[in-house]
């Protein structure tokens, strides 16, 4: 057969690779802004875009979809032309695919910053963004699915089945989660209510961190581990078990994040036991990735590289181990809410994550450039920097978070809660003093990188476009039974569809009963739509990202109870278009809180927390006192609820503004006779 | 609050988990006859793909 002679396009993998570094220490600095503003409320600036509950999903967005999402192209595009020995089905798809990316990632970083958010988290972005993000991934897609159809290798090496799955589940989870109805250009409300809305988020959320943080990073350990310590992987047999077996149980984990919520008991106890199966297919990854080093650790010893996969795929197997005993009820009762999430969370973020990324960078740009790396000895330097920055950042959350659940839960000799809320937060500051530390110290490994990096390109002459030879496939004309694996992964759109039925069943069975049937969401007569005012409050309450550290959720605890009020019930959330639970209590559940106290409380307490609350760690919120309602929305949003059920009475979207000024007129007069100083009140 | 009324009032509840578990110990059972019986040269060789 004649061999085919065809080049690689390394420039859009340069692109992608640049693009990785550049987010990532934009995602990493947002971080650590972010973190530093829990023990220092000032660094908010005391200016709305900088504030907590907007820097956080910036820092999120950033670091998941920026620099994990930028890292996953440049794998997938360097990987999949040479695992296929094709270039990639279109240089303009590419194009389009890396300019894309980076318009979304811009535009969400703008409009997050100025308040215009979903109030979902992990898909904060708004209506616009969430179709630019479905278009782009389809233009990823067509590129995809091109390559691999034209390529000259008979056989999907596994890594691609990886990345099959996160194409076809991200789209699912997507779609799915991002229904919602426009109210204007940048603003909309999510099609779920409540509890339902809870599951799809969360079913999203968990699913988010499986296909999009975890499948595509280990479709990259499958290629590059290898091909870094230049051994094939362990067991290739154990990498098929781990990939069927990892997407399929994943997609139903989700509801682990809703444990002693209003959530139906049966979701969530289907939850906690497919969290715990998934230690299975976690660990056999993890093993499959260490031993695939057998007998090769003295290159570990001497190879950057090697070093940074050691560590990301311990971190792995750390993480995934984890990951199932919080999610078993009676160690969520203690961690959910706390900071051991946010430790566990960044054990994969910036172990896993984090570290994959660099070694694949590390590994790749001296490659292309061909020119060995700069400088070995920065690069083992920037692995010991981030491996005690993990320490350092990991450890004291652990602690903060279980010293702070052992507070909220303790209780007096005579039956009264022993701590404040603020105490249990004060007395943690320390280890969130320290957490900084620990990022600091990765952040600045991550920058080392940069100059590393920089430095050999300097010295290096780039590739753009690598030549290479083989044969085309040859049509199989061959009778010779096969078996029906190998039917299927010979053929990737079957692949993607049955990837997409394995992943479909999971979220269909958990959500069509909570859907469907009325009886899971028992409705309470008393709970009445929100009054027009007090829907404009709840869109304030999402712009400013208050969910970011406050949840409406009361669990049935004794403690929680005692300090919140009555445990929270499904039915109380009928009408939360989004639902607004939170998953971290940097400040304690507001679910209870309305009319506990006097306006003028608010009043002071937003104009700055710490005249009412000695020290808080609330970020002030003095600018909010000067803004006004644009009350020109109130009727566009009180029909868009009408569309999505609340059972306003007909035409109320024409007389809601006069009940909104009401309203407002009877907090302005409690205001007024508690001789608060206001701004002239006047309707926009 | 408790399971057992949930799966009372939900009808035909019973299939959903029972059907998933199927599906899944099928697919899985199936699967792992095919990772066993492949054979080992093939296996080899995929393995070694990227390295070519």
């Amino acid at each position: 057969m004649q061999v085919e002679k065809f080049y690689y396009d390394n420039k859009i993998v340069k692109w992608f690779a640049y693009a990785t570094a550049l987010w990532g220490i934009v995602g990493m600095t947002a971080g650590l802004w972010a973190a530093i503003q829990l023990y220092a409320p000032g660094a908010a600036l005391n200016f709305a875009p900088t504030t907590f509950g907007r820097i956080r999903p910036v820092h999120t967005n950033a670091i998941i979809f920026a620099f994990v999402g930028n890292c996953i192209f440049t794998g997938v595009y360097y990987s999949l032309q040479r695992l296929c020995k094709a270039r990639m089905f279109s240089d303009k798809l590419s194009r389009i695919h890396f300019w894309g990316w980076q318009g979304i990632i811009v535009s969400a970083a703008i409009t997050l910053l100025l308040g215009f958010t979903t109030g979902k988290e992990y898909a904060e972005l708004e209506w616009p963004i969430d179709i630019a993000i479905t278009l782009v991934w389809v233009v990823f897609g067509i590129n995809m699915f091109g390559t691999i159809i034209k390529r000259r290798e008979r056989h999907l090496y596994v890594a691609i089945w990886f990345y099959i799955a996160t194409w076809v589940t991200v789209a699912l989870l997507h779609i799915v989660n991002s229904i919602e109805i426009p109210v204007s250009f940048l603003k909309s409300y999510s099609w779920y209510a409540g509890v339902q809305d809870a599951l799809v988020q969360w079913w999203y959320g968990h699913n988010a961190v499986a296909f999009f943080l975890t499948t595509p990073i280990l479709g990259l350990m499958y290629y590059f581990l290898p091909k870094a310590a230049n051994r094939p992987v362990y067991s290739y047999r154990l990498s098929i078990i781990h990939f069927w077996a990892l997407i399929f149980i994943y997609i139903w984990a989700g509801p682990h994040h809703l444990l002693y919520t209003a959530l139906p008991d049966w979701a969530q106890s289907l939850g906690v036991v497919f969290s715990v199966m998934l230690i299975a297919p976690s660990w056999g990854g993890m093993l499959n990735g260490l031993f695939t080093l057998r007998g090769a650790w003295d290159k570990v010893r001497e190879e950057p590289v090697l070093k940074f996969f050691v560590v990301a795929i311990t971190c792995y197997g750390m993480a995934t181990f984890e990951g199932p005993m919080l999610a078993l009820k009676n160690v969520n009762a203690i961690s959910h809410f706390t900071d051991w999430t946010i430790a566990h969370v960044h054990i994969g973020g910036l172990g896993w994550n984090g570290f994959m990324a660099f070694g694949m960078l590390y590994w790749l740009i001296p490659r292309m450039w061909a020119t060995p790396l700069y400088s070995k000895k920065l690069a083992t330097n920037h692995f010991w920097l981030g491996t005690i920055g993990i320490v350092i950042y990991a450890v004291p959350l652990y602690w903060a978070g279980f010293t702070q659940a052992q507070m909220w839960k303790t209780f007096t000799e005579e039956g009264q809660l022993k701590f404040q809320f603020l105490e249990t937060v004060t007395h943690i500051i320390p280890m969130y003093i320290t957490r900084s530390i620990g990022g600091s110290l990765y952040l600045i490994g991550a920058l080392l990188m940069v100059y590393n990096l920089y430095k050999t390109i300097a010295k290096g002459s780039f590739i753009a476009d690598e030549a290479s030879e083989a044969a085309p496939l040859e049509k199989q004309t061959s009778h010779v039974r096969q078996y029906w694996h190998r039917w299927i992964e010979s053929r990737p759109m079957t692949m993607l569809v049955f990837s997409l039925i394995v992943v479909a069943i999971g979220g269909a069975i958990e959500m069509i009963p909570t859907f469907l049937v009325k009886s899971n969401v028992p409705t309470i007569a008393s709970v009445k739509p929100y009054t027009p005012l007090e829907l404009q409050g709840r869109d304030i309450y999402v712009r400013e990202g208050c969910y970011t550290c406050h949840s409406q959720m009361v669990r049935p605890f004794r403690d929680e109870v005692a300090r919140y009020g009555e445990y929270s019930k499904a039915g109380e959330f009928v009408y939360d278009h989004p639902f607004q639970w939170g998953s971290k209590r940097t400040g304690p559940d507001l679910a209870r809180v309305g009319g506990k106290y006097p306006d003028s409380w608010h009043y002071n307490h937003m104009m700055d927390p710490r005249i009412m609350s000695p020290g808080s760690i609330m970020p002030s919120y003095s600018w909010l006192l000067d803004n006004k309602i644009d009350t020109a929305s109130t009727p566009a949003k009180i029909r868009a609820m009408q569309t999505l059920g609340v059972p306003y009475p007909k035409g109320y979207d024409k007389v809601a503004n006069s009940d909104l000024m009401t309203q407002a007129n009877s907090i302005r007069l409690s205001l007024k006779m508690d001789k608060m100083k206001l701004p002239k009140m006047q309707r926009s | 609050m408790k399971f057992i009324n949930y799966l009372e009032k939900i009808t035909g509840v019973s299939i959903y988990p029972l059907a998933s578990f199927i599906i899944f110990g099928l697919f899985f059972l199936v699967m792992l006859i095919w990772v066993i019986r492949t054979d080992k040269k093939k296996i080899y060789d995929i393995s070694r793909i990227p390295l070519d």
